[in-house]
């Protein structure tokens, strides 16, 4: 879709979306980097020590060339925050999955968005239903990007627990990083949602991913040491450090259920958040 | 610094003498391939001289014939389409995650699985360069693109002998799992 000239909002969405993702594929957000170094220092095995110096070194290089972390420049998914002048449209949306195709031309990306039975290539990053949105009112027209790569996003579970299974959710976490091993890219970051429904459930384990790492509750150090436990270490290859951290987003739900989604993220945990002015 | 063994492309039974767990650097042609790339080649043939070549889990990012970004992909999707090409004499698999217990068989006294850094796909891509592809038709991310590395720092996985480091840590994660929650 082409925006008409005069059309200042939704160039300006599209302009912000492509300088979102231009920032997230190439620069790891500071307490993503900041946790992997404090891995580096805690590993004592040799090779858990080469996986992250070399993560370490990528980070850097990726940084100073202006070229995408990894080459799973994923797929987009796309937080908007629209504020009450700002009217929630179909353009808007447009306008931002025109910052995607941009993006994708210019930084570039890897065009990894296909149809799902007849396997089509796109060619873009975009298609029916994707962007993945998510919108929700706010005081400022922001836009987050979060590029999500397949190798985490595969591994990713959601279980309807029972009211009374409270106490399963840590296995239920750890499992999912047990049955993941070294195939999502550890240490990754796991967001975990808790309540809501089937649907909102996954959503809160999203959004959880945009929760800074550099602080975690109780309940999410519990999560996160039982992680830890397991011993899987950077890129499955043993080590202390199998996650970086563990963020939980809550919602409530209803009384005979308690869904619980892992969504798992690679040490790659790229995000970005750009305020549209126009 | 570890010390590390340097092999080159095509490789021979100096493979066989590699340990899960050696530190190695690759130079020398290798070439990309995932899941399309194996199906087309299961179908049609394989398009280069498999006798010694080495097998990339990749699917980079490509502009103006130059490599910008080349990291591995997750190796355990390609399990069970791996096995004719180690019967065509290819010695390495280089990918992410480990592989199956079926491709470690299949490995013995043949070849090796390195592991690369999942996500490092600058670093990668710095060692490489490009020379040609396959199978262009089947987009960026799934041809088989022929790359020249320099060097590539990766680590034994799975050796020819049996030993599967994916495959002890993961065992070793069960236990403990077992000692968490049972």
């Amino acid at each position: 879709m082409v925006l008409p000239e005069d059309d200042s909002l939704y160039r300006a969405v599209a302009d912000a979306t492509c300088r979102a993702f231009r920032q997230a594929e190439t620069i790891l957000p500071p307490d993503i980097v900041a946790a992997l170094r404090t891995a580096a220092g805690r590993e004592s095995s040799a090779v858990a020590r080469h996986e992250l110096s070399n993560i370490l070194e990528n980070i850097a290089l990726a940084e100073k060339l202006a070229l995408p972390i990894c080459q799973d420049t994923g797929v987009p998914v796309i937080f908007l925050t629209v504020p009450p002048h700002v009217p929630y449209s179909h353009r808007l949306l447009l306008a931002a999955s025109e910052g995607v195709r941009r993006a994708t031309r210019d930084v570039p990306l890897r065009p990894n968005v296909v149809s799902p039975l007849e396997r089509k290539n796109y060619g873009d990053n975009t298609g029916p239903g994707m962007p993945s949105f998510h919108v929700s009112p706010g005081d400022i027209l922001t836009v987050t990007v979060l590029p999500k790569g397949a190798g985490a996003e595969n591994m990713s579970r959601l279980a309807m627990l029972l009211p009374t299974e409270k106490d399963q959710i840590p296995k239920f976490v750890a499992e999912t990083m047990l049955i993941a091993g070294g195939r999502p890219c550890p240490p990754v970051v796991l967001g975990v949602g808790i309540g809501g429904t089937f649907d909102s459930c996954a959503a809160l384990a999203k959004e959880a991913l945009l929760l800074p790492i550099d602080t975690m509750d109780p309940f999410e150090q519990e999560l996160c040491d039982a992680v830890n436990a397991l011993g899987i270490g950077p890129m499955g290859l043993g080590g202390e450090t199998t996650a970086l951290a563990v963020k939980v987003r809550t919602a409530a739900c209803h009384t005979a259920s308690l869904p619980v989604a892992v969504n798992v993220q690679c040490w790659a945990a790229r995000r970005s958040t750009i305020e549209v002015k126009w | 610094m570890v010390n590390r063994i340097c092999l080159k492309t095509p490789l021979g039974d100096e493979v066989l003498s590699l340990h899960a767990g050696d530190h190695v650097t690759l130079s020398g042609i290798v070439y990309t391939a995932r899941d399309e790339a194996h199906v087309r080649m299961m179908e049609e043939g394989i398009p280069f001289n498999p006798q010694g070549a080495a097998i990339y889990h990749c699917g980079p990012v490509i502009r103006d014939s130059r490599i910008l970004a080349a990291g591995p992909t997750t190796s355990s999707r390609l399990n069970s389409l791996t096995g004719f090409l180690l019967d065509g004499g290819v010695r390495a698999l280089i990918g992410k995650g480990g592989m199956g217990t079926e491709v470690a068989g299949q490995l013995r006294d043949r070849g090796v699985y390195l592991a690369c850094t999942g996500g490092c796909a600058v670093l990668a891509a710095s060692k490489m360069s490009l020379k040609g592809v396959f199978f262009e038709d089947l987009g960026m991310a799934e041809a088989i693109w022929i790359i020249e590395l320099d060097s590539l720092p990766l680590v034994v996985g799975i050796d020819s002998h049996g030993n599967d480091l994916f495959a002890d840590i993961s065992r070793e994660a069960n236990k403990q799992f077992h000692i968490q929650f049972t």
